[in-house]
């Protein structure tokens, strides 16, 4: 079991477990992983759809959907509390306070009843206490710091009003309402134009500089991450299988898998504009249900050997701050 | 488990249904006493609580309620049967000519619905009922009829909208064919399991809505007996027999519950129709 | 658009709807005056009433006059004379249509408070036992007969345990509304609750949701704030087709417990073939409809911010 310096860490995720009890069988969607973030770091999270990325980020939250979800095992620990022992009055608390997080899906995560004021001042009344006026004054100053254009209009305007970049924007701005110490980024961009998107990540990079939290920022793009994470965590079907500081990573990728992700990169020079889905690994990501034995990337590999079917290698030490579960790593 | 559930409620909503059905088509074999005889021992027999002798007990002249339930369920269930079945065909008929031609005529059938159904359906009842002063078996049906079909013409003039703009519609009118051959042959057949399903939930409203009407004393009149009917004579005593109430009652309940469970069962069963 | 524009809007275009209403009592009293012998109710009629009746009616005048004559006396709030007891039809519906109000409004209130909180606790129990339970019981609801579960609510309510009275009105007494509005309303505690639970399983999948609770937002406030109020809509509508369905039963209830109200008045004029009284009462329950449908879309805009932008609903 890997072993951490936990003091130093703001967040410190061990051997987590969360599985989806279906009736087709159960869904170990995150199984066993472990990483942790300091503080004001940013940590990038990679790896195709399926992977377990937004499963592990729920789980932090403890906001899997039960049922069929469960976190199983494993501990989570934010600023030395182990948030999956804590009671739900004391857990809720934190979220959205200490721990916030902004969703994949900016069309349909804000609620079309209400306007976008209402839906950032309801957030810092609760947990700052402000009232009803010095509440919907923030908002109005949060949508400034988010550069939402005419912000005393369209805090009082509906989420149908408003196009997918700026109810991401909206969404960010409710994020950082109340000053969080970590925020969990799950795919930010991904739904948006290619060019809203570059504009969000500059967004992020530029508040997360202001307001020095840390940002756990989840994507499928290893582009994403060379302009923004200082580390980086790989996820294959819901294991981590390599983990490094960003420079490591892109010098010297350990793991087939993330050297298929590296490859499949169109060009990394041609900086935000061009990027396309990653496609370039051959094979499906298998089902959960129904993983290969051994190694789970084992079927996809153009590296493997009888060995790798035999039995699933350790995520081990491949160098100073960079680890790999490869048995050519 | 819940489709199990599900399942089972179906499954015993239809066998709720088929013993209701067989104990109306077989009232003569099982009713125990004549349902319209008045007993020569009549003070000795008048509304006799439920015992040995008569198992649901006896009303005012002395019959026996068991029997008098028993052929009561024939003219109940003919009545929710014919009205639902008339219903079914003058909806599906107007529905598909609204929903197929859309335009004028469909603009006229909509604002026509909206007025009639502005109507609560048993208020209108009573007024035809009153109009046409003491109607027979067959008025009833057809004045039940003309008050319910209007849902099922809406839904089915839904399902005929959407379905003529599909492809297999262009692609009939490439072949030559004709208006009535696309509606009775393509339009049709694919609003049958919508119309099953509210035909189904149809029987247990129109059963509910005879036995209102002849609660009232509007409905079937005697010497004729229905549930309904059967209902407004024992509602006199209903502090001091109640059972003349009660049974009655519990027929009605017990085949409408019928009727749900299985529409539901059948909406589950055909999909996703918006029916009931 | 603000609401009030909504709600003119929505007026003009319920013009044709009442037209068509009024146009099918006409059609009815022409049908029944198509013989005024019989309509007069005197099957010993005499000449005289009959004359009157012609002339009250215009009967020799063509039909598209006579409907334009009904019309002109309906926007002067002349609903015709009652046969039976010769006074004005729009007296009699005065007098009992407070009675009807206050019914219907107490039973589709405690229908909204039950069959809200029950579908609540359904969805959220989703597939457990109380999910299992509460919809059982609304199904058995939707079920019986209106008129029967009053008898049954009398039979345990008031002659066995003594809560509340038999019936009556009471002088407007609340013990003697309880039950009445427990009965008319009691259906439409079944469809609400199966309506509730339906539309807000499906909110409850929705993104915003989860949005709602990483703000850190109680699971109370997400239900009912953030779930509830999008679910409401498809509720909404269901108490819109719910006023008219629980105007079906008002006949029914208010003759179980002698309800002095517009129902009863229709039941016992059509007993006794009191046609101008049968038509107006008929006439008013729709009215009462199309005002209810009305005041439900108005609801609608202030739930609904899509709806108010879209301008109108569909
Ligand atoms: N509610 C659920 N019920 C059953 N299985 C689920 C549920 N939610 C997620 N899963 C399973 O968990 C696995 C991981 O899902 P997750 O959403 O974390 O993927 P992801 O890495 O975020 O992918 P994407 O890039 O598409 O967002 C998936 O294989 C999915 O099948
Ligand atoms: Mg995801």
């Amino acid at each position: 079991m890997a072993s951490f310096d936990t003091n130093s860490d703001l967040l410190t995720v061990e051997n987590l477990q969360t599985y989806f009890f279906t009736d087709a069988g159960v869904v170990r969607a995150v199984d066993g992983v472990s990483f942790r973030i300091a503080p004001g770091e940013t940590l990038g999270v990679v790896g195709e759809s399926g992977c377990g990325k937004t499963v592990t980020a729920l789980s932090i939250l403890r906001l899997v959907p039960d049922p069929p979800g469960r976190i199983v095992g494993g501990r989570v620990a934010f600023e030395g509390t182990e948030l999956l022992a804590l009671d739900p009055e004391r857990m809720r608390k934190m979220r959205g306070s200490a721990i916030a997080m902004i969703f994949q899906e900016p069309m349909t995560s804000l609620n079309p009843v209400f306007t976008v004021g209402d839906q950032i001042a309801e957030g810092v009344r609760l947990h700052q206490g402000l009232s009803r006026r010095a509440a919907w004054e923030k908002a109005v100053e949060m949508l400034r710091l988010v550069q939402m254009p005419d912000p005393e209009r369209r805090v009082r305007e509906y989420p149908h009003q408003l196009s997918g970049g700026m109810r991401q924007r909206v969404m960010i701005a409710m994020a950082l309402s109340c000053g969080p110490r970590l925020l969990i980024a799950d795919e930010p961009t991904t739904a948006l134009d290619v060019t809203i998107q570059a504009q969000i990540l500059e967004l992020l990079v530029r508040l997360k500089e202001e307001m020095g939290m840390a940002v756990m920022l989840i994507t499928h793009d290893l582009g994403v991450i060379a302009d923004t994470a200082q580390r980086v965590v790989v996820m294959y079907a819901g294991r981590v299988v390599e983990e490094a500081s960003v420079r490591d990573l892109f010098a010297n990728p350990r793991h087939p898998y993330t050297q298929g992700l590296l490859d499949s990169i169109p060009s990394l020079e041609k900086g935000a504009g061009g990027r396309e889905r990653l496609k370039a690994i051959p094979g499906l990501v298998p089902s959960l249900l129904d993983l290969p034995p051994g190694c789970r990337f084992s079927d996809r590999c153009h590296l493997a050997v009888p060995e790798c079917r035999a039995a699933e290698p350790e995520l081990r030490q491949v160098g100073a701050h960079h680890r790999a579960r490869c048995i050519f790593a | 488990m819940r489709g199990l559930l599900k399942h089972r409620g179906a499954l015993a909503g239809t066998v709720l249904l088929l013993t209701v059905l067989a104990a109306a088509l077989l009232a003569p074999v099982l009713a125990p006493y004549d349902p319209a005889r008045v007993p020569t021992d009549l003070a000795a027999r008048s509304m006799r609580p439920p015992g040995r002798e008569h198992w649901l007990g006896t009303d005012l002249l002395g019959r026996d309620l068991l029997s008098r339930i028993l052929y009561g369920a024939r003219v109940s269930l003919l009545v929710g049967l014919a009205v639902a079945l008339l219903t079914a065909a003058l909806g599906a008929g107007v529905g598909l000519l609204a929903g197929f031609y859309a335009g004028t005529i469909d603009a006229v059938f909509m604002r026509l619905t909206d007025a009639i159904m502005a109507f609560p359906t048993l208020v209108l009842a009573i007024a035809a009922v009153a109009i046409l002063d003491q109607p027979g078996l067959l008025a009833l049906i057809l004045v039940l009829a003309a008050v319910q079909w209007t849902a099922v013409a809406r839904l089915i003039r839904g399902q005929a909208l959407s379905l003529r703009e599909r492809e297999f519609v262009s692609a009939a009118y490439a072949l030559g064919a004709r208006d009535l051959r696309i509606l009775v042959r393509h339009l049709l057949p694919n609003c049958l399991a919508p119309l099953l399903v509210s035909t189904t939930f149809g029987v247990a409203s129109n059963i509910l809505a005879e036995a209102g009407l002849s609660f009232l004393g509007l409905g079937i009149q005697p010497p004729a007996v229905s549930w309904g009917s059967l209902l407004s004579e024992g509602a006199v005593y209903l502090t001091a027999k109640p059972w003349l109430v009660i049974f009655p009652g519990l027929a009605i309940s017990l085949t409408v519950l019928g009727c749900n469970l299985a529409g539901d069962g059948l909406r589950d069963l055909l999909g996703p129709h918006p029916a009931g | 658009m603000g609401l009030l524009a909504f709600a003119l809007r929505r007026t003009l275009q319920l013009a044709p709807v009442l037209l068509g209403l009024t146009l099918i009592v006409f059609a009815l009293q022409a049908l029944a005056l198509g013989d005024p012998v019989r309509a007069a109710m005197g099957q010993r009629g005499d000449p005289e009433v009959i004359a009157r009746i012609r002339a009250e009616y215009g009967l020799d005048a063509p039909l598209w006059a006579q409907y334009g004559r009904y019309l002109a006396r309906l926007l002067r709030g002349d609903f015709g004379r009652s046969f039976r007891q010769q006074v004005p039809v729009a007296d009699l519906i005065v007098e009992r249509l407070p009675a009807t109000l206050r019914l219907a409004l107490a039973a589709m209130g405690l229908a909204v408070l039950l069959g809200v909180a029950a579908g609540v606790t359904a969805a959220v129990t989703h597939g457990r036992l109380a999910d299992l339970a509460m919809m059982t019981v609304a199904l058995v609801g939707i079920s019986t007969p209106v008129f029967w579960l009053g008898m049954m609510l009398i039979l345990l309510f008031a002659v066995t345990l003594g809560w509340f009275p038999i019936s009556g009105y009471g002088e407007g007494d609340w013990r003697h509304l309880v039950l009445p509005a427990f009965t008319l309303g009691g259906l439409h505690v079944g469809y609400i609750a199966r309506m509730t639970r339906s539309s807000l399983l499906e909110v409850l999948r929705e993104d915003y949701l989860r949005t709602a609770r990483a703000k850190g937002l109680r699971e109370g406030v997400v239900l009912l704030k953030h779930g509830l109020r999008n679910a409401a809509l498809p509720i909404l509508t269901l108490i819109g087709i719910g006023l008219g369905d629980l105007l079906v039963g008002a006949p029914l209830t208010e003759t179980v417990f002698a309800w002095p109200g517009l129902g009863r008045l229709l039941v016992a004029a059509a007993a006794n073939r009191d046609l101008p009284v049968v038509l107006g009462a008929t006439l008013l329950f729709a009215l009462i409809t199309v005002g209810a449908s009305f005041l439900v879309d108005c609801c609608y805009v202030v739930a609904d911010p899509r709806v108010r932008f879209a301008g109108g609903r569909r």
